[in-house]
């Protein structure tokens, strides 16, 4: 069994913490008590059924204002697959928090209320599903009870979100028609909607392909720690613990240590006391190397024959984060796995509508902006380009003056 | 696809070791909260895996209710003693000698709400800069919300509204002197992921997880261990029963379950079909709908 992580994207209005409530529900994922603390609660549906909505509003501030605030995390699991839901919310001044939530996500639902077809934040969502290199999308075409189950209505809106997918260079998209009220093909299969030939939404995720792990073949680790026990008998023990990126490292590999350039072979791989012939993406170990080589936290072991870009100015997308606006006259720290350095943004290129996709100059990047920017960083970086490699390339940005996460980078290149 | 072996325990297990240890690189002067309960022995187990054969760049700290299940300081420090660690314990009863706090009456009275003061107090004296804990994201609504690196103010408070973005799986640990962070490695496991990883790892526990027999009385609808923690009345029936608890905390505010599970695989399929969450047997968060909230902001675990 694996885990597949999605998020969805869409506003209270669209009934986007209603469908994963009927997610959680119809998978028997709501436990007595939960139940119970629900039945207390004084917000219901106009027919007096339980407001599925609740169960993801975690905090007071969202209960009483009936709003998403934060990622909000939910777990559950069929004998098919465990899922890990990040409920993101959807209006315009919580963009950093669906950039935050989709970070780490596989998948994308993303909602559009039947009524209203394709809007203005279903542009969005979408674009940021495309910034964050999400490889499955999923549109749920929600409140089909509202407008009579209508295929005609269905059609057009998928027609108009196919125009929209292709200007994004959205590969991968399935769509499905709900009612995340009513439960129609959110878990069950829809008995009035018999024009959908489709899956209902558990089992297209059920079975959706996680080949996430392993997207780049080429072998990356990020020192994060040296494990040097100096006790008597592993006196010489010098072991460089992290977590494989990307690719696999096999014993005898010919490997290059970054930024120093120093080439050794991997003698060993370790994993607590099981010793491995190869490690591969996902898995945290201790790699040996064969030569006396000064590694130290923020260095990466990449495979010899598969290099990373090495530069100090580098192309990326950035979305601001902060309530303090980007300042291109100061020195940010810029956090690229293990590594720390300094840097500025030399050039904003330009900045994104992400309601319309219309890119203009810009001066200033407020929160919640997104667009394309100049990275100069004080030591050179050994990244990947975001689209081929999403863990080693990305990157955040904190602001020295408040420790703040301000910033959100997706390298797209390096400039020369 | 490659075709290894990697399934969610796996996954799981690797994004927890990575998390420590970012903590160890990050951090001057971390500490792992230890309770004796089950997560926080998952932890250990995690931390193992994450640095040895070298030692733990931590010590462990237990915030000693003074109100335990005798089994489980039994267990804490048996466990010490075989993996060759410092543990460091901060009591509530001197917090309590000192005027710090003032223990709690009536028939309700508890202990677990003095803890937060104890622990400030630890963090302060010995100055940690992260404090790891053994908290799930499935446990409960506002915990949901949290970050795995959770900032902390200088008076210990979380502020839900004003979060750090954390993005990837990029941990921002820069604080403040006086601020210190609270790191949650197992954040994305559930209940149920925890019992199948100490399985799959033999992991010991401490005997009260698994069924025994034992004087109970039954207060609010709760099985609660009869003991002198707790303040009993005439109304109090005591009563013999099988029983086994689900999480491990301070006596006056952990309930038991009624149980036959004697082995770890007849808890996974209690668990499985059980319609009660975990958190649902402790007393602390049922006071309000915002009731771990409030204890966050506080300053609490």
């Amino acid at each position: 069994m694996n885990i597949l992580k999605f998020f969805t994207a869409g506003s209270v209005d669209d009934g986007k913490s209603t469908l994963i409530g009927r997610l959680l529900y119809d998978t028997d994922s709501i436990l007595a008590d939960q139940l119970e603390a629900l039945q207390r609660s004084n917000r219901k549906n106009d027919d007096g059924t339980i407001d599925l909505a609740i169960l993801t509003d975690g905090l007071r501030a969202e209960r009483e204002q009936g709003i998403t605030i934060d990622v909000a995390y939910k777990y559950f699991q069929t004998e098919k697959r465990k899922f890990i839901i990040a409920d993101t919310p959807g209006h315009i001044q919580y963009t950093r928090n669906m950039v935050t939530g989709a970070s780490t996500a596989n998948l994308a639902i993303i909602l559009i209320d039947a009524r209203n077809g394709v809007v203005e934040q279903t542009i969005r969502h979408s674009y940021i599903v495309s910034l964050l290199g999400i490889k499955h999308v999923v549109v749920c075409i929600n409140k089909m009870d509202m407008v009579d189950y209508s295929e005609t209505v269905y059609s057009s809106i998928i027609g108009k979100y196919k125009i929209l997918a292709q200007q994004l260079k959205l590969a991968d998209v399935t769509y499905i028609p709900v009612s995340a009220l009513k439960g129609d093909n959110v878990v069950q299969a829809s008995e009035t909607m018999q024009w959908y030939e489709g899956e209902s939404l558990l089992h297209f995720l059920e079975k959706v392909d996680t080949d996430h792990l392993d997207r780049s073949q080429l072998a990356r680790m990020p020192v994060q720690w040296v494990v040097r026990p100096q006790t008597e008998e592993l006196h010489d023990y010098r072991g460089y613990a992290g977590r494989i990126l990307s690719g696999t490292f096999n014993v005898n590999d010919k490997v290059t240590v970054l930024p120093s350039g120093a080439s050794s072979v991997v003698e060993k791989i370790e994993f607590f006391d099981e010793t491995l012939d190869a490690a591969h993406a996902g898995q945290s170990v201790i790699i040996h190397l064969k030569d006396d080589v000064d590694i130290s936290r923020g260095d990466t072991i990449v495979n010899a024959s598969a290099l990373p870009q090495e530069t100090k100015l580098i192309e990326a997308d950035l979305c601001w984060m902060d309530t303090r606006a980007l300042d291109t006259s100061i020195m940010y720290n810029i956090q690229h796995n293990s590594k720390v350095t300094k840097c500025k943004i030399s050039e904003i290129l330009h900045k994104v509508d992400i309601n319309t996709l219309e890119k203009h100059a810009a001066e200033v990047f407020k929160l919640n902006d997104i667009g394309r920017v100049i990275v100069k960083t004080a030591d050179a970086l050994a990244f990947d380009l975001y689209d081929d490699n999403r863990a080693n390339g990305s990157a955040i940005l904190v602001d020295t003056r408040t420790n703040l996460t301000v910033g959100a980078l997706m390298f797209r290149a390096a400039v020369e | 696809m490659s075709t290894y072996n990697f399934d969610y325990l796996d996954e799981l297990e690797a994004e927890a070791i990575h998390i420590l240890r970012e903590v160890a690189g990050q951090f001057e002067k971390p500490a792992l909260l230890f309770s004796g309960g089950k997560d926080s022995i998952t932890l250990v187990r995690l931390a193992e895996k994450a640095f040895r054969p070298g030692k733990f760049p931590f010590p462990l700290v237990h915030i000693d209710t003074g109100h335990n299940f005798e089994e489980t300081i039994t267990y804490r420090d048996q466990m010490v003693e075989r993996i060759g660690e410092k543990l460091i314990i901060g009591s509530v009863q001197e917090s309590i000698d000192q005027a710090k706090v003032v223990e709690q009456t009536g028939k309700n009275a508890s202990r677990n709400a003095l803890q937060t003061v104890t622990l400030l107090d630890t963090i302060a004296k010995y100055q940690f800069d992260a404090c790891i804990g053994g908290a799930r994201r499935d446990e409960e609504k506002a915990r949901a919300k949290e970050r795995i690196f959770s900032v902390r103010d200088e008076f210990g408070q979380w502020d839900p509204k004003r979060q750090r973005p954390e993005l990837w799986n990029i941990y921002n640990g820069k604080i403040h002197k006086g601020e210190n962070i609270r790191v949650f490695p197992i954040s994305n496991w559930t209940e149920l992921d925890v019992w199948n990883y100490i399985r799959r790892e033999k992991i010991d526990l401490p005997s009260i997880y698994f069924s025994h027999e034992r004087d109970c009385i039954t207060r609010n609808g709760q099985l609660m261990a009869a003991s002198p923690f707790l303040n009993m009345d005439d109304e109090d029936v005591v009563e013999r029963k099988q029983v086994r608890f689900r999480t491990v905390g301070d006596m006056s505010c952990t309930a038991a379950v009624e149980s036959d599970a004697f082995l770890i695989d007849d808890i996974i399929s209690e668990i499985s079909a059980s319609k009660i969450s975990e958190r649902g047997a402790r007393l602390d968060d049922k006071v309000s709908e915002a009731a771990m909230e409030d204890r966050k902001k506080g300053g609490y675990f």
